[in-house]
């Protein structure tokens, strides 16, 4: 006869082993390997978070220092890699198998980790095709979790910064796994209760605050005329244009200037009302003179942002903050809102091709992909209509017989990047560096963040190329290369064609949606400094040290 | 509305700074006087070597000034940048004009000329100190980002009067230096609180090495350097010892403080914490509480 | 360090005027002289900290010539890596900062 039940048994041995070196839910910091030690298996599958911005560091430590002859094997399923002890962990055996969205700044050595053949990659996910997987074939046994606090019952506080823990947590302890969080505090009463005491099964107070990166905050200081001039074509020409009330703007200085112009160049226009009222976004503290000026109906958030707790706290009709007043995040839902409920992405890239396929891949990195094609992607299951939404599925399918007749509408999907980056690279290339990586890391298809078909307009400091109005490759290629620039692709281009499509509005320049490049000056971003938002915040925001000159 | 003047040229700074269409620039872009040795070292040169010079009316008085671009070289002084700086002081002997006015923003020293920047900057010195011998007050506005340090940092504490802005620095050894040194436990250039903390416009004016602060707008340095013109100070044996004595007596009140957080609080300031998000309209009235102690 | 020299026909002739300047010479950036001189062209002589691109300066100048057509005047630039779009930039805010009559479309390559 099967046992139907081996998993929940399972877990009462690793609990009953665990009971033998602690007592109740509370497990004092010394204890924590020991812990780990006895309700850890080898091959194991195990999430560990590394968000994109909090990172449960203590317990990261506490598991390198397993031994690797007792527990090896781990399958490490997590959203980032993000600190040197998620890679450790490869390099002594204790993990071999990998499943991760993003890992930025250990992107370099998770290449040469994986080329020495110290990590096998099972796949590289977005973050909500990760969690998606936490349910159906990547459960976690064992999920390694932070949290602001916890109180006796292992009840969690997450706050501000929930992020991905309420879908590890949920997917882990639902289906026979075991939860320990590493907690900055204890407290007899927590200010409210995100992760419920049932589904953890330990809390570990930890020596030190779990680490959080300020990752969406962009000083003023350091936005470009250029950035300026882009942000200007970006309102006027695309976001006028089709009436784009719900979005996501990807992190950057480009999409910074957008903000920061809102008040200014786009309130001038007579815009308020018209776009930008919801938001899928982080609490970005470029956003401030914009909510200030009453543009902003809702921003629903990833994650927090360091130093923006007590000016969120104060703008409840904002954000979704709890009745505790805090800020209430989640990575997995706001994914879902941005895939589905906003009618236009808009971020920058590395690299684009001829066909507007568009790629943040480098050779010698394995940084992954993070939420963006989330966001930038059509979203094919949606089927409530929005008038920009409507309009940008019109523009693609005028003209258009069989299958791409049918009406239907488009997400907004939006690449903005200047034609050469850093060093003089070329945005704009033949070929993207992403098959080349592909070789390399042996990956089955070559890393694209962005596809070709879903980018509908690429914008540059030369002008909008609108490739929903494209009707062939030709068309496409040119459409592009009549937007970049100088640069080999854009010097290439068919002069004849690029006029063609410029007089039938599939290319605008600056001039052609009327705005005046002598106009795009710093002086009209509605902060040019840390402190302008610190000022604009009514002194709530208190950006941290870093950012600060004054 | 407001124009930054830490994010002006130096040329913007002066152009706002006097009177409307009144500045005639002395050795301009077009005579082409250039560095004699950043050619050899791969490096662009700028057509006036970083340093804008000339003559103009301020409030109807005739000035001269010069205007350092801190964007090019960190507005370090070479030899043909200082030699502009001491031609326009010399100049000054000449022509005694209502003051002399210094838009400086520089890291000291151009470091690719050597030992032309610091004798450079030692003519400039001395060049500074005869105007000031005549009678001819000199005064230094501070307030680009790159701050006033090193050699500059010298030569602005020899003028009658410094203006400041609270983006503004003004120091010897810049942050890099001090941690490079002494290292970072000593003082940590990346916590940048604690740079402004210890060199910017406000800790300076609470200690009265900068006699006027102001926000960070041309307008409001124009307004500063108006209200100091003939103002010059003796450049006598016994202001020299009285500085001295006010030197002694901060060394021995202060002298053992880690931060200016240490400083202001020894010096009764209510709510020490707070000064760095204050703003600077509010410095004045701050100081007048505790105007003794703070000096 | 490298030195490129170009010359134009041009139309547009504002005869005497102060010379002009734009921009700085710092990391990313440029300053761009103009100056009268004698004869009908437009002459641009650059020296740029980032060699090798004389092809891109080639493109960019000359796009600007065609949206300005100036004649009489010398262009001199000390480049320290600016972008194309910079360089444009700079060269249009030094067009317009001419007494008048060499306006023209402040617009893109065509």
């Amino acid at each position: 006869m099967r046992n139907w039940n081996s998993v929940a048994d399972n877990r009462g041995a690793r609990l009953a082993r665990a009971a033998s070196l602690v007592s109740g839910k509370v497990v004092q910091a010394e204890a924590a390997t020991a812990l780990l030690g006895a309700v850890l298996e080898s091959g194991d599958r195990v999430c560990i978070e590394g968000n994109n911005q909090k990172q449960a560091d203590f317990l990261a430590r506490c598991l390198t220092q397993l031994d690797p002859a007792q527990i090896h094997d781990l399958h490490m399923v997590q959203s980032v890699l993000a600190l040197p002890e998620h890679l450790d962990l490869f390099e002594s055996g204790i993990a071999s198998r990998l499943d991760f969205s993003f890992s930025g700044p250990q992107s370099a050595r998770l290449a040469k980790m994986v080329s020495a053949g110290q990590i096998e990659i099972g796949a590289i996910h977005t973050y909500l095709e990760l969690f998606s997987r936490y349910f159906v074939d990547l459960t976690p046994r064992v999920s390694l979790v932070c949290a602001q606090a916890a109180d006796a019952q292992g009840n969690l506080y997450t706050g501000a910064n929930t992020e991905d823990t309420p879908a590890i947590v949920e997917a882990t302890a639902f289906k026979g796994g075991i939860v320990i969080a590493q907690v900055n505090e204890m407290l007899p009463t927590l200010p409210r209760v995100d992760i419920p005491g049932d589904w953890v099964n330990f809390v570990i107070p930890a020596p030190q605050p779990h680490f959080i990166e300020p990752l969406f905050t962009r000083d003023p200081a350091q936005i470009s005329e250029i950035q300026v001039l882009m942000a200007m074509m970006a309102i006027k020409g695309i976001y006028a244009e089709y009436g784009v009330q719900r979005l996501n703007h990807g992190i950057g200085f480009d999409t910074a200037a957008i903000e920061l112009l809102l008040p200014t160049y786009a309130e001038s226009l007579g815009l308020k009302g018209k776009i930008c009222r919801h938001w899928a976004l982080n609490p970005h503290p470029a956003l401030i003179p914009a909510i200030e000026a009453g543009w902003v109906e809702s921003v629903y958030s990833f994650g927090s942002e360091l130093g923006m707790e007590d000016y969120v706290n104060a703008r409840s009709d904002v954000f979704f903050t709890g009745a505790d007043g805090s800020l209430r995040s989640n990575r997995a839902l706001c994914q879902a809102a941005g895939h589905y409920a906003c009618d236009m992405f808009i971020g920058s890239t590395l690299q684009i091709d001829l066909n507007g396929h568009s790629s943040t891949a480098t050779l010698g990195r394995i940084a992954g992909f993070g939420g963006a094609p989330n966001m930038g992607a059509d979203a094919r299951g949606r089927r409530h209509a929005t008038p920009a939404w409507l309009k940008a599925g019109a523009q693609a399918r005028q003209g258009r017989t069989g299958v791409s007749a049918m009406p239907r509408g488009q997400k907004l999907v939006v690449q903005i990047v200047e034609t050469f980056r850093e060093h003089m690279q070329p945005a704009f290339v033949d070929k993207l560096d992403a098959w080349q990586l592909a070789d390399q890391a042996h990956m089955a298809i070559p890393p694209v963040m962005i596809y070709g078909d879903d980018v509908t307009h690429i914008l540059t400091e030369e002008g909008i190329a609108n490739l929903l109005l494209c009707r062939s490759d030709e068309e496409r290629e040119q459409a592009i290369r009549g937007v970049a620039g100088y640069t080999p692709v854009g010097l290439a281009r068919d002069r004849r064609m690029v006029e063609n499509l410029r007089d039938r509005g599939v290319i605008q320049r600056a001039e052609d949606i009327g705005v005046d490049k002598r106009d795009a000056t710093r002086s009209l971003l509605a902060a040019r400094n840390m402190r302008d938002l610190v000022r604009a915040s009514g002194g709530l925001y208190d950006p941290p040290k870093r950012f600060r000159n004054w | 509305m407001n124009r930054s003047f830490a994010e002006s040229t130096a040329r913007e700074r002066v152009t706002h700074l006097l009177d409307a269409d009144t500045f005639h620039e002395i050795l301009g872009p077009a005579e082409r006087v250039v560095s004699p040795h950043l050619a050899l070292l791969g490096v662009p040169s700028a057509f006036d070597d970083g340093v804008v010079i000339g003559s103009g009316l301020l409030d109807g008085q005739a000035i001269l000034v010069a205007a350092q671009e801190g964007e090019f070289m960190g507005g370090g002084v070479g030899e043909v940048h200082g030699a502009k700086l001491v031609g326009l002081f010399k100049r000054a002997l000449a022509a005694k004009p209502a003051a002399v006015i210094v838009l400086a923003e520089s890291g000291g020293v151009r470091l690719h000329e050597a030992n032309a920047g610091l004798i450079a900057v030692s003519e400039v010195m001395r060049a500074l100190l005869d105007v000031r011998a005549q009678g001819i007050p000199v005064i230094m506005l501070i307030g680009g980002a790159n701050g006033c340090f090193g050699g500059m940092g010298l030569i602005a504490r020899c003028a009658d009067h410094v203006v400041m802005s609270d983006i503004g620095r003004l120091a010897m050894s810049g942050p890099e230096v001090i941690e490079s040194s002494n290292g970072v436990e000593e003082f940590d250039s990346r916590d940048r609180a604690l740079v402004w903390r210890t060199t910017g416009g406000k800790h300076r004016y609470l200690t009265d090495d900068c006699d006027v602060l102001v926000e960070d707008d041309v307008a409001q340095f124009r307004a500063a350097a108006m209200g100091l013109l003939g103002q010059s100070l003796p450049l006598s044996l016994a202001s020299m010892e009285a500085e001295h004595a006010l030197l002694a007596s901060r060394l021995s009140r202060y002298g053992d403080c880690r931060d200016a957080l240490d400083i202001w609080q020894r010096a009764g300031v209510a709510d020490p914490l707070r000064v760095p998000d204050m703003e600077a309209r509010q410095m004045p009235a701050l100081k007048a509480l505790n105007p003794k102690e703070l000096a | 360090m490298e030195k490129l020299h170009f010359e134009f026909p041009g139309q547009y002739a504002p005869g005497h005027f102060t010379p002009v300047l734009v921009g700085v010479v710092g990391s990313g950036n440029l300053e761009v002289m103009l100056e009268p001189h004698g004869g009908s062209t437009c002459t641009i002589d650059v020296t740029t900290s980032a060699g090798g691109f004389g092809p891109i300066w080639e493109a960019v100048v000359h796009d600007f010539q065609a949206r300005h057509r100036l004649a009489g005047i010398a262009v001199s630039i000390n480049d320290m890596g600016a972008t194309p779009a910079v360089v444009s930039l700079r060269l249009d805010q030094a067009a317009a900062a001419l007494p008048l009559g060499s306006q023209s479309n402040s617009g893109a390559p065509t």
